[in-house]
């Protein structure tokens, strides 16, 4: 099992971080979100400060919304989708291999890059090691969830701002918790660990119904 | 069993338009009577003076929220468990009904907010909680559109329907867990109502009404989108006689 499972990993990440790829478009995008925050709300840095940690967040699960519509799409537009259904393996164990390439090449960058990112909003080192850590439980939730819009949308042409509706009110409660960890972590009496928890578990429920609901999407998709 | 008998929709068409009568003259007397209690019978509020009788809608189209939301689920098991012809048609009615009454209650809530809480809008868990009840019926019925086959679509929208039912206790314990503006569970409690009688039961005449009022629509509803579907079966057949040698095999088991 495990090496047809590597396989499929290694595909995915191949694919993605090549040409025609779309791995490291997210983490410019994410660049642009956070940019564009101060243009918005003005260059106070208590302000960004205080709302940093909400701010990398909610620039991760756009930057992750937006890269989701590749996470099916292209497999489906050559006939690998179709190849994969009727290869006997569990389609579940599949879309869970799937989405955890498409983490690393996605989801993994950003984590990276949030450290980074941080400066710029004036965070403390703390706050900094906080934010990171959430997006690094928290991220891979939101494409697990994410992928089960991918798949109810993957037959549409153009499903990517479907895709976002449809998935923004599951990944809801992900950023609730992301966020009230972040700040448990820089205000000192609200404990960290309560949120983090939560987190955690909600990554780990998302990487069960995930692959589930998704696999039963896809396989209504293409009969 | 009773269940398959209506899998058939002439069958169930046929239920349908000996029920919906009775259904509609009980739903109009209720509605007179929650409606004439609520507001000449019902005293006002020591605290919340007139203010107190927009509750009588609120609270009751906020029940009939989730309510629906949970027969989508039931519908939605339906369709993806037991392929039961009618299930997807019930779960497709449902949810424009159930955004009208999510809706309703979120006017109504902030209508009343704004003279005792002294905002229209707060970011409280249950609030949010209806709002992203909302925004998930608006996505469904979204995704419905996009797809011109019916079955694929409501196949699509059953597995969504039933990752989005993860909400549904979220929003009905989100008082509980999280101290919140807007006040706890006050009628279905395991200790009895902690509202006065005098309030109460208008309350419960107006939901009696409002549940009636649903199953009114819904059966309506039902039976439109049956009939919509014969129709675009009946448009199918021509357009293949038309043109036989691009006919395509149309399978439509809702008919």
């Amino acid at each position: 099992m495990s090496t047809w499972a590597l396989a499929l990993f290694q595909r995915d990440l191949r694919l993605s971080v090549r040409v025609g790829g779309s791995a490291l478009v997210g983490v410019l995008f994410f660049l642009a979100v956070v940019t564009v925050i101060p243009f918005g709300v003005g260059p106070d840095l208590n302000l960004l400060s205080r709302i940093g940690p909400a701010i990398l967040w909610i620039g991760a699960l756009l930057a992750t919304l937006l890269g989701l519509d590749r996470l099916f799409q292209a497999d489906r537009d050559d006939g690998t989708l179709d190849l994969m259904l009727m290869a006997g393996r569990p389609l579940e164990l599949v879309v869970l291999i799937k989405c955890l390439a498409h983490w690393v090449a996605t989801g993994l960058p950003l984590v990276v890059a949030a450290p980074l990112l941080a400066i710029f909003l004036n965070l403390e080192p703390a706050a900094m090691g906080a934010v990171t850590l959430t997006l690094l439980v928290g991220t891979p939730a939101l494409t697990l969830i994410g992928a089960i819009g991918a798949a109810l949308t993957v037959s549409l042409r153009r499903g990517g701002l479907l895709l976002a509706v449809l998935v923004v009110p599951l990944a809801i409660p992900v950023l609730i918790f992301g966020v009230s960890a972040a700040d448990a972590a820089i205000h000192d009496p609200v404990p960290f660990l309560t949120p983090f928890l939560i987190l955690c578990a909600l990554s780990l429920i998302a990487a069960v119904i995930g692959p589930i609901a998704s696999a039963a999407a896809l396989r209504f998709e293409s009969d | 069993m009773a269940f398959w008998d209506y899998a058939n929709p002439t069958r169930f068409l046929k239920l349908v338009q000996v029920v919906l009568p009775w259904l509609t003259g009980l739903c109009v007397l209720a509605s007179a009577a929650g409606l004439y209690m609520s507001f000449f019978i019902a005293p006002e509020d020591y605290q919340q003076g007139q203010t107190v009788r927009i509750m009588y809608i609120h609270v009751p189209a906020a029940w009939l929220s989730m309510m629906c939301y949970s027969i989508m689920a039931v519908s939605s098991l339906g369709t993806l468990v037991w392929k039961h012809p009618l299930a997807d048609v019930s779960a497709k009615a449902a949810a424009p009904i159930g955004a009208a009454f999510t809706f309703m209650a979120l006017v109504t809530g902030s209508l009343w907010g704004k003279p005792m809480w002294g905002t229209y809008w707060v970011w409280d868990a249950r609030l949010t909680s209806v709002l992203v009840l909302l925004i998930m019926y608006l996505g469904l019925m979204t995704l419905w559109r996009t797809m011109e086959d019916p079955i694929k679509a409501g196949k699509a929208a059953a597995v969504l329907t039933l990752v989005g039912a993860l909400n549904l206790p979220v929003i009905k314990f989100s008082v509980d867990w999280w101290n919140t503006l807007h006040q706890p569970a006050s009628v279905m409690r395991m200790d009895g109502p902690t509202i006065h009688p005098d309030i109460l039961w208008p309350l419960l005449v107006m939901a009696v009404a409002f549940t009636l009022l649903f199953f009114v629509l819904h059966l309506m509803a039902m039976r439109n989108e049956i009939m919509r579907r014969r129709v675009r079966t009946l448009r199918l057949r021509a357009a293949s006689a038309a043109h036989p040698r691009s006919a395509v095999a149309t399978a439509q088991p809702a008919e």
